[in-house]
């Protein structure tokens, strides 16, 4: 077995167990982090498959963002995770014979598949070779020349889920004292400060 | 045994399957929902990537990149909807949601 071999191994099982005890977990924090290990492990696999931008993405995307998101909303929402976990033993024969029919389905698809005659002259957008441009460089190629538009839709899609979430979230309480701009502008020195003329040996 | 696509679709097979295991088991906490969710695509990534990967052709990874920016937004979206829904209720039981009118 070679070191790939073996790196292949280790990233594949940490992916499935980290997958496991997130859906398991008892503690949410606990899933969360479940979470990451196996995000960074698919980044790993994404690294040994040679797409080393996509593995990177993976990083930033889904561990820097998506974990921190989901971090940040279980430990703002104080709720009472043991009241909903009492139940789930109930589904967990239903859940186990759907997963097991599932996956022999994928079996069955999985195991009886071939490439079609001269798929090799019908490919989309053949990799480079390496020495002449990397994962990176050939990645921008196409997306900036082929996809281009559907690149740019995705930039929308952000975009509509960046107001959606402000919108959605943002809420005006009326119990705190807010900065107001245009008073503040508006001051002068004329209105703003008083001369008192104050008499030796009284108070005002 | 040299590492092949099988592999990786195997993988990838036991990924999905366990996020919908998940979403079984979870019923009640959208949270974990969510989070299976999140494992299910990655499942779907990896596929593509590794298509991508064995068969010389570079739009498995593009559409990855794609599939990405969606779950990215869809679990940005999913917890402002959870954040709206606990304010209100003060659970995150998806079963009452049932209730809600208007």
């Amino acid at each position: 077995m070679t070191i790939a071999d073996f790196t292949f191994y280790l990233f594949a099982l940490c992916v499935v167990l980290g997958g496991l005890f997130t859906v398991t977990s008892k503690n949410p924090v606990h899933s969360v982090l479940w979470l990451i290990l196996s995000f960074l492990s698919a980044a790993g696999l994404f690294v040994l498959l040679g797409a080393e931008f996509v593995a990177m993405l993976l990083i930033i995307v889904y561990v820097g963002a998506v974990a921190v998101l989901f971090l940040f909303v279980v430990m703002m929402l104080d709720v009472d995770f043991a009241e909903l976990k009492a139940e789930m033993a109930k589904y967990v024969p239903l859940g186990g014979l759907i997963g097991v029919i599932l996956l022999m389905q994928l079996t069955l698809a999985f195991g009886s598949w071939t490439y079609s005659e001269g798929i090799d002259s019908r490919l989309g957008s053949p990799a480079p070779p390496l020495d002449e441009a990397h994962n990176t460089q050939a990645l921008g190629l196409i997306i900036y020349d082929d996809y281009f538009l559907v690149f740019q839709l995705s930039g929308l899609i952000l975009l509509v889920a960046m107001i959606g979430a402000i919108v959605l979230t943002l809420r005006h309480r009326v119990d705190v004292k807010r900065q107001d701009p245009v008073a503040q502008m508006m001051r002068d020195p004329k209105t703003a400060m008083e001369l008192k003329d104050v008499k030796p040996g009284q108070g005002l | 045994m040299t590492i092949g696509l099988e592999h990786y679709l195997t993988v990838a097979a036991a990924l999905f399957v366990i996020g919908i295991f998940g979403i079984f088991l979870n019923r009640k906490n959208v949270i974990i929902i969510l989070m299976s969710l999140e494992l299910m695509l990655l499942a779907v990534n990896i596929n593509l990537v590794a298509f991508s990967s064995f068969l010389g052709d570079l739009t498995g990874q593009v559409f990855t990149l794609f599939i990405l920016t969606v779950a990215a937004a869809e679990a940005a979206i999913g917890l402002a909807i959870l954040v709206c829904y606990f304010r209100n209720r003060g659970t995150v039981d998806v079963e009452d949601v049932a209730n809600m009118k208007g």
